[in-house]
């Protein structure tokens, strides 16, 4: 099951190629699905600093006329409950955006460090990380994220931490991966040879030359890390019914569904942001060496 | 003279690669292509059978048998591939088709370019695997590439090129990737189909030591232009330009 | 060396070799493909059972109490009906007693008894799974024929417009929320258009078809009661497109990295030169060595058709594994739970397994050496 060989083949090519990547990265960021998925993540940022700026109404008075349709007043319309939905869609941004930045970090984090150790010192370490990562692999994500929220009972934080149960384990594998290509390379084992220690050379020499690699994983990863948290949201594991996150605003919408205008908007704030983050990502990886590209793309399943 | 290349000019884009090369062909003899590379001896081999890459524009002429090639309608062109005009690469491994058996591979461009049937072309396949000296031609049939060494699908790859009787066989480097034991083998065979067969043979090779064993005729490329051209002797023995001195000098 | 011949090492992988080869290591020994096949077979069997005790720990470790979730807040203060049940459902034994008594059920194919529906989880699972399995099956047909299809073309029109117009479709494809997407399409095609029928698996003034396999379409033309087809198939279609708008997306931008990839190889230019019409280069050369890594990623495609199912069959009230699984776990109902992650794990490796077989018959280097 371990992708081993694989991501060592081409990762260890990544890691020559890198400045050229960065030199190819400029020409990359003119393409228009860049300049798109730039604009829109930035402007999804901004809503989401701004929200109370931008908002008209409060996300949480109940005191518009319930379930009216989008028009002068309130673009985006009202629900069952005489909130306006823009608002809501608005003030939701300060809620799915930073936990899905968080999410990402922490997957990457964990998930790297994890890997990294494995490849770093490999024998049992790495039997024991890498046989866990196995097994969250063969689980359907959803499922097993399901199990856990549940367990630890309905909130936010605890749908993060499901997420988080099955996100690491690709970024261990990458981290692995590229954490023995980058070992078996020359200057690392001279840096070894010149008697640093194991945390320097890991530090000075490994690190650098996987940021870049790991970096559009993660962005590619924003995307998916959305994707299940509104999921969770939606099947009312994640946020609690007054909070205006997306996933559980459509799941609102389900109820009264022949007010389309309920669940369409926060679905299309999802689907925008999901988007923007891919079109990024996608600029990213084509603009390193495109064997790694189809690495990272394999692991980004 | 068989195949007859002149002013022969090609563009990728901005660059150009080939600028004007002139070369012929004639039966029975082994015209050496020699060069460093870059210089575009491939991309001559490939501008024959009009399989430039993506963008490549091509201008000139190359003749075969009073047609102008360059010109040909891709459906009139595929009648000449692999029929008239045949090409063996430079790695056996990775230029047969890993997933088809060695007799799919022989058989499939006979029956279009022959007219033959399923038989028929099993005889003649067996015949080739025969003639190119394959070991057990009926069980090499059924077989897939993988399953034999370097110079035995080097020899594969010979054979599938032959298996229409072509009048003209490009070879692009092909004892470049195989061990220098089984070099002079492959080399031999060609030399011996050549004379056999009455073939019109173009070796591209970057090695003077594989141009001296069997070439008839050498020709110098630099740069997308022939330097120098005539006989082995005198170009090897006696060269003229200077790049083919310098070409002369570093070898060993 | 390109990936695909990496892939199929990797697979292919070092054999252990036999020094004492009984009659079984001998007879496998003779046969590759069968001594690769036992191989998968036992490592899908080591995965299987490693699922359950990870799901075992995981609803155990976890602060949730079972007894809450199925009793009632009131009954958690009477410490008599408390005990009655914790013993009704062995959880007054230790960790690993409970542990060991699953596994020895699971060896006589006994999962337990689900505590929210009182039945064997082995026969609410016979009634779950076929349902998911002939919506996700679908999903996934849909995903191969169009998926492949639109990556084909956009391999072949590379940096033209239909390249660009697939590429961005595909990209939207894998960016759409799966159940606003459901929701959306309940609402255009049911609700709106009225083309479709609702919810559920079949138009129940009809009812389901005599069952043979479980999945209603088949059964339907089994039983040749067309009427009953057509109603299962309408209930189906909606549904399994909306599942497959992901898998699609994701087939179709693999298919074209895939197909760009084999027409850069030495063999397609040969076959060229061959002078081999365009549709034998198409079909015997490019999409033949492309179907390596596209069914590669079909595989995984379907383990998040899987995960997909959850959020689609709660739109379209399906009563398939998603809900079973969404009902369970929200109870925290233990053997059912473990009942959910064993079969999909285990369709989950059957379809890895399948994959792998695939290989031996798509790839000879695979099957022979």
């Amino acid at each position: 099951m371990s992708q081993l060989p694989l991501a060592v083949k081409r990762l260890s090519v990544t890691v020559k190629r890198l400045p050229a990547a960065l030199r190819r990265l400029p020409e990359a960021w003119r393409r228009p699905q860049a300049v798109a998925g730039a604009v829109v993540a930035l402007a999804w940022l901004l809503v989401a600093a701004a929200a109370p700026l931008l908002a008209p109404y409060d996300p949480l008075a109940q005191e518009l006329p319930r379930l009216a349709e989008p028009g002068p007043g309130h673009w985006f319309g009202t629900d069952q409950l005489g909130r306006d939905i823009l608002s809501r869609v608005l003030y939701g941004a300060r809620v799915s955006i930073p936990l899905t930045l968080l999410l990402v970090a922490l997957s990457v984090l964990i998930g790297g460090f994890l890997g990294g150790v494995a490849g770093y010192f490999g024998r049992w370490a790495d039997e024991v990380i890498m046989r866990f990562a196995d097994l969250v692999f063969a689980f359907p994500t959803i499922i097993l994220a399901m199990v856990v929220a549940a367990a630890l009972g309905a909130s936010l934080t605890n749908a993060v931490l499901a997420v988080l149960v099955v996100a690491w384990a690709s970024y261990a594998r990458v981290g692995r991966g590229l954490v023995l290509a980058v070992r078996e390379r020359e200057f690392v084992l001279s840096g070894r040879l010149l008697g640093f220690s194991v945390w320097r050379s890991l530090r000075v020499d490994v690190l650098p030359n996987v940021v870049g690699p790991v970096l559009v994983l993660a962005t590619l990863d924003m995307g998916t890390a959305l994707l299940l948290l509104s999921g969770l949201s939606f099947l009312g594991l994640g946020a609690k019914p007054p909070s205006a996150e997306w996933g559980a605003m459509v799941a609102s919408g389900m109820e009264v569904f022949d007010s389309w205008w309920v669940a369409t908007f926060p679905g299309l704030a999802i689907l925008t942001v999901v988007l923007a983050f891919n079109f990024l990502g996608d600029t990213l990886r084509d603009a390193l060496d495109p064997r790694t590209a189809r690495a990272v793309k394999e692991r980004a399943l | 003279m068989t195949l007859t290349i002149t002013g022969l000019r090609v563009a990728i884009r901005d660059t150009q690669i080939l600028s004007g090369i002139e070369l012929a062909l004639h039966k029975g003899q082994v015209h050496g292509l020699a060069g460093e590379s870059g210089s575009g001896k491939t991309m001559t081999g490939f501008a024959v059978l009009g399989l430039l890459p993506h963008g490549a524009r091509a201008s000139g002429r190359i003749e075969l048998a009073g047609r102008d090639l360059l010109g040909l309608p891709d459906k009139e062109l595929n009648r000449v591939r692999g029929n008239d005009i045949a090409m063996v690469f430079q790695d056996p491994s990775t230029s047969l088709h890993p997933m088809l058996t060695v007799g799919r591979q022989l058989t499939e461009h006979m029956r279009p370019h022959l007219g033959l049937g399923k038989a028929e072309a099993r005889e003649r396949a067996l015949e080739l695997l025969t003639k190119v000296r394959i070991p057990n031609p009926a069980e090499a049939y059924r077989r897939y590439p993988h399953q034999f060494s370097g110079g035995m699908r080097q020899r594969i790859a010979v054979a599938v090129a032959l298996a229409c009787d072509p009048q003209v066989l490009i070879a692009d480097e092909p004892t470049t990737a195989l061990d220098v034991t089984v070099q002079a083998g492959i080399l031999r065979l060609l030399r011996g189909l050549c004379d056999e067969l009455g073939l019109a043979v173009l070796l591209i090779t970057h090695d003077l030591g594989v141009m001296s064993a069997i070439a008839d005729e050498v020709s110098v490329l630099r740069d997308g232009l022939v330097v120098e051209s005539g006989a082995r002797k005198s170009v090897l023995r006696t060269p003229t330009h200077p790049y083919t001195r310098s070409l002369l000098e570093d070898l060993p | 060396m390109t990936s695909t011949q990496n892939r199929v090492r990797r697979r292919n992988g070092p054999l252990p070799t036999f020094h004492v080869r009984g009659p079984i290591l001998g007879f496998l020994a003779r046969r590759p493909l069968l001594r690769f096949l036992a191989r998968r077979i036992l490592v899908a069997i080591l995965l299987a059972w490693g699922i359950t005790l990870v799901t075992f720990v995981l609803t155990n470790l976890v602060p949730g109490d079972p007894v809450a979730a199925n009793l009632g807040q009131r009954a958690v203060g009477d410490p008599v009906a408390v005990a009655q049940w914790r013993a009704e459902h062995g959880l007054d034994k230790s960790l690993p007693q409970q542990y060991l008594l699953f596994l020895e059920g699971l060896l006589h194919g006994d999962l337990g008894t689900s505590q929210q529906s009182h039945r064997p989880v082995s026969e609410d699972l016979a009634e779950f799974v076929p349902a998911t399995l002939e919506l996700a099956g679908a999903a996934i047909l849909v995903s191969l024929v169009l998926g492949v299809a639109f990556g084909l073309i956009a391999a072949l029109r590379r940096d033209r417009l239909a390249d660009h117009v697939l590429r961005m479709l595909s990209l939207i494809g894998v960016s759409v929320p799966t159940f606003w997407l459901a929701l959306l399409a309940f609402y255009v095609f049911f609700y709106r258009l009225q083309l479709t029928p609702g919810s559920g698996r079949v138009d129940p003034a009809i009812g389901a078809p005599p069952p043979v396999t479980g999945l209603h379409t088949v059964d339907a033309a089994l039983a040749g009661r067309w009427d009953i087809f057509t109603s299962a198939l309408g209930h189906l279609i909606v549904p399994a497109l909306v599942l497959s708008l992901y898998t699609i997306g994701l087939l179709t931008r693999f298919t074209r990295s895939a197909v760009l990839e084999v027409l850069g190889q030495d063999y397609v230019r040969a076959g060229r030169a061959k002078g081999l019409s365009g549709r034998v280069i198409l079909f015997r050369y490019v999409l033949r060595s492309a179907l390596v890594p596209i069914i590669t990623v079909a595989g995984l495609a379907f383990g998040s058709l899987l995960s997909g199912t959850v959020l689609v069959e709660a739109i379209f009230a399906w009563q398939g594994v998603g809900q079973y699984a969404y009902k369970s776990a929200t109870a925290l109902d233990l053997p059912a739970i473990m009942g959910v992650g064993l079969v999909v794990s285990g369709v989950y490796l059957a379809i890895n397994l399948l994959v792998d077989v695939l290989y031996g018959v798509i790839d000879p280097r695979v099957r022979l050496r």
